[in-house]
């Protein structure tokens, strides 16, 4: 076994173990905690698709975040206020069911992935991080303008929605269920790299003239990666807004995309659990700085201007010694 | 006498004031290779992106067996059969050789789009691509990281790349570029066995190869074609002699 | 509606598009010259408008603050360049994309560990706080001012560019990065000047802005993402397409957050003409810059 899995299964295992823990010594706060890594962690996870071995820097992932998110919200205030979400041509009721509510994130952000997509792939380079930004920004002041969500206030879900007969308020229960959904995703992604298409998907990244020589348009490549890096974070969306029971346009702003890559490169850019340990990171950080200044986000900069300057490949990286893959 | 597999008729393009290729009109025949030769900024890379799909010419057409080619962009052009090297090696510096030829490999068989089994479990896949590799003598490294191959291997991996394209057509720019002479000897005798798989476009400075593998050669000068005709023929024609031999060919 | 109205709105969205030319042209200098995305550039906007406020409080005097704001953004621009931003020049755009926003976050973080969350206040100049005349029009002076400036500082800029030494040291610079290292100019100086210049340039719109709106933490996130779509349109590394696009972007943000609401309410109730008004009129710059991609990919004035 490879430095690297020894170290991907010790993670998993103990956020696992923190989690479990947490639940048995009666601390239910560092269990949500966990839980706020582990969502985080799979967002990251999904924008590594497309970041990290795809090689697309997007600076608007929080668009699909936020799609994810206010599918939840949006679904469950209607079933919870009695209020249908479209009465005409047929009723549309909302639902608190969370399979159909991820379902309609990973789908509604699949949707709205691909259009934004395919535009911003005609371009490259910094061209690609402006507009990818630009888009996102689009539907950040779009949410915050229509009045009927909520708007800059945002929307709240009164009650956790349901999964069988599980209870879901549990936080335990509810930590286990976004983990599974992380192994899920994980186990996804890993399939996805290692496949024909994820080969397809590395050459995009390293030659893009040499795929096309070869006869596959790059084009197509990256518009996949991007669609699918998109669903997963939708997913991971939604389950946030589960979590706070909240959604807010917060979760589609710039700041959010900007974390998100944050994750990726503080655990190692094109390793599949990078973005987990990224995300373990910053909630740490946010919480144990959080208490010694509330002006912790000085000292969170320094870090990763610091990493980002001097430690390239991230924790992973520097652990393992070792970049990329071959 | 077979009909040209590739038909290049009047191909012109401009970058603003530079004609870069002027009326450029040649063909290649199954069985042959036929090497284009010229000065420094005679055309012929552009002419070579011409005909790959590169860059849209402004004036004439290509046929590729028959069919004209030129409402196909790059992609498909690779993919009905034109196979291209590049005068610097094209490879994902971090995949393994093999992996390369594996893509390469999964491309012509069109199966790309598939994202649930590994490609190092797939035995189609790496057997084929071993196999390729093997042809152009780079069996032995194939495990190796493209990045960590010298000059010469990236060369023969490019080469293994292009046979695992299965092509109708080889369009080869300066294959010989920074070679040693054993490396130049190796590559002119791979290249001559190379044609009978199929037809060989070459571009190519190295004058030495060029009339040992030659079957036709056209000269281009400032974006035309001064020239066409077999090695002795060329080096007789006393306009190329001037453009571009000098008094070196007697 | 009238026409004075109509009038008026143009205007507001020149005064707008001013503002937005001076960081656009800041990013997209930075970017042609030296190949690097700069996400702190709006830092170094809010830096000129709290140096300008600290100024004006301290002396009274509005040229004083002006001053003391393009003093302080270019020196806090050149510290940036010297310390961080000279090991990015050779990273890839993710490299520089986290760096500059951390950068952000320190800026962001630091200033209101100094000055604290509450906005500060900068007052409109005694000599441009009344109005002028402009036909039917009554319009505020200082707004005027702000379009009078915009136009100095792109003829300064023309000027630059086409009339001085610095000047053809930049247009080679974009043009070839590697050759002019090789004719002898001193990179690293010309690197370090360029960039306390759109330093300067932001600081100078943070400091114009700062009566009209106010001065606060997070004043450049908006304005930085509207430069950005600004450069985008107008073509990266191109100051005319980033006049250009300003303008475009200006007078559409403008003119759309006015007639939005206008045109809708001929459809619908006024409180939903309203919301969905204003909704339209803020994604509004971002759909015109999705359809002149469409059109032009690399921008109107971009490299092809």
């Amino acid at each position: 076994m490879s430095r690297e899995t020894v170290l991907n299964l010790a993670i998993l295992a103990g956020l696992l173990a923190v989690a479990l823990t947490a639940h048995l010594s009666g601390e239910p706060f560092l269990v949500t905690l966990a839980t706020k890594a582990a969502i985080l962690g799979l967002a990251g996870v999904g924008l590594n698709l497309a970041l990290g071995y795809g090689g697309l820097v997007s600076f608007g992932h929080a668009a699909f975040f936020g799609i994810g998110g206010y599918a939840a919200g949006i679904l469950a205030s209607a079933a919870q206020n009695y209020e249908p979400l479209m009465t005409w041509p047929l009723e549309l009721p909302g639902t608190t069911s969370m399979p159909i509510i991820w379902a309609t994130a990973v789908i509604a952000a699949g949707l709205v992935a691909l259009p934004i997509g395919a535009l911003s792939l005609r371009t490259g380079g910094v061209h690609f991080i402006m507009i990818t930004l630009a888009f996102a920004q689009m539907i950040y002041y779009f949410a915050i303008s229509w009045p009927a969500y909520g708007g800059e206030d945002g929307l709240s879900i009164y009650v956790r929605n349901t999964l069988g007969t599980l209870d879901t308020m549990d936080p335990l229960t509810f930590f286990l269920i976004v983990f599974a959904l992380l192994l899920l995703v994980l186990g996804l992604t890993l399939m996805a790299t290692r496949s024909r298409f994820g080969l397809a998907l590395a050459m995009a990244r390293q030659n893009p003239l040499r795929l096309t020589s070869m006869g596959v348009r790059p084009f197509r490549v990256r518009l996949t990666a991007f669609v699918l890096s998109a669903m997963a974070v939708a997913l991971a969306g939604a389950l946030y807004a589960d979590l706070n029971r909240f959604v807010s346009p917060s979760m589609l702003s710039w700041h959010l995309s900007g974390e998100l890559i944050v994750f990726v490169i503080l655990g190692g850019v094109g390793r599949p659990l990078g973005p987990l340990i990224g995300a373990a990171l910053y909630v740490l950080l946010e919480s144990q700085l959080g208490q010694l200044t509330e002006y912790w986000q000085l000292p969170l900069g320094i870090i990763l201007l610091l990493v980002v300057l001097f430690a390239r490949g991230g924790v992973i990286g520097l652990v393992t010694g070792r970049n990329a893959n071959a | 006498m077979p009909d040209p597999i590739l038909k290049i008729t009047g191909v012109s393009k401009s970058f603003g004031a530079l004609k870069a290729t002027n009326g450029v009109t040649l063909d290649l025949y199954p069985g042959e290779i036929h090497a284009l030769i010229g000065p420094n900024g005679a055309g012929k890379s552009t002419l070579i992106k011409q005909i790959t799909g590169e860059i849209r010419q402004d004036a004439g057409t290509i046929a590729f067996e028959g069919q004209s080619i030129d409402h196909l962009d790059a992609a498909d052009r690779a993919r009905i059969g034109l196979a291209r090297t590049f005068q610097i090696s094209q490879i994902a510096p971090d995949l393994s050789a093999l992996k390369n030829v594996m893509l390469a490999v999964e491309a012509r068989a069109g199966r790309v789009f598939r994202f649930f089994r590994p490609v190092s479990r797939d035995l189609d896949l790496t057997a084929a691509a071993m196999a390729f590799l093997h042809d152009a003598g780079l069996g032995e490294r194939a495990t190796l990281r493209a990045a960590d191959l010298s000059h010469g291997e990236r060369r023969q991996l490019e080469f293994a790349i292009a046979l695992a394209m299965r092509p109708k057509v080889f369009l080869m720019d300066e294959p010989m570029a920074g070679l040693s002479p054993d490396g130049s000897k190796r590559m002119t005798a791979f290249l001559s066995d190379l044609r009978r798989t199929a037809p060989i476009l070459l571009v190519e400075h190295d004058m030495e190869a060029v009339f040992a593998l030659a079957d036709r050669i056209s000269v281009l000068v400032y974006g035309q074609v001064i020239a066409t005709g077999t090695v002795a023929e060329i080096r007789a024609n006393p306009e190329v002699r001037t453009a571009y031999l000098g008094d070196e060919a007697a | 509606m009238t026409a004075t109205l109509l009038i008026e709105q143009v205007l507001n969205g020149l005064q707008f598009g001013t503002m937005l030319f001076l960081m656009a042209a800041g990013l997209t200098l930075v970017f042609g010259v030296m190949g690097l995305i700069n996400l702190a550039h709006g830092s170094l906007y809010m830096v000129g408008a709290f140096a300008a406020a600290t100024a004006a409080a301290a002396t009274g005097n509005f040229l004083l603050a002006l001053v003391a704001a393009l003093a302080a953004a270019a020196l806090a621009g050149a510290l940036v360049e010297i310390l961080v931003l000279r090991r990015l020049y050779r990273r890839d755009h993710l490299d520089q994309v986290l760096a500059t926003f951390a950068l952000i976050l320190i800026f962001s973080e630091g200033t209101r560990w100094i000055f604290g969350s509450f906005p500060l206040y900068l007052d409109v100049p005694q000599a441009l706080s009344g109005t002028v005349r402009l036909g039917t029009l009554t319009y505020p002076a200082y707004r005027l001012a702000i379009i009078v400036v915009g136009i100095a500082v792109a003829l300064g800029l023309w000027l630059l560019i086409n009339r001085t030494r610095l000047g053809v040291q930049i247009r080679a610079g974009e043009a070839d990065r590697e050759m002019i290292a090789a004719l002898g100019i001193d990179i690293a100086k010309l690197y370090t000047v360029v960039f306390a210049l759109g330093a300067a340039l932001a600081g100078l719109a943070g400091a114009l802005i700062g009566p009209i709106q106010s001065v606060q933490v997070g004043m450049g996130e908006p304005v930085l993402i509207m430069a950005f779509v600004v450069v985008v349109i107008g073509g990266i590394g191109s100051i005319k397409g980033a006049l250009v696009g300003a303008i475009l972007v200006g007078l559409t943000d403008t003119l759309g957050r006015f007639l939005f609401p206008v045109i809708l309410g001929a459809f619908t109730d006024p409180s939903s003409a309203t919301a969905i008004g204003s909704a339209l009129a803020s994604m509004s710059i971002y759909i015109l810059m999705a359809l002149i991609l469409v059109w032009r990919p690399t921008g109107l004035m971009g490299a092809h």
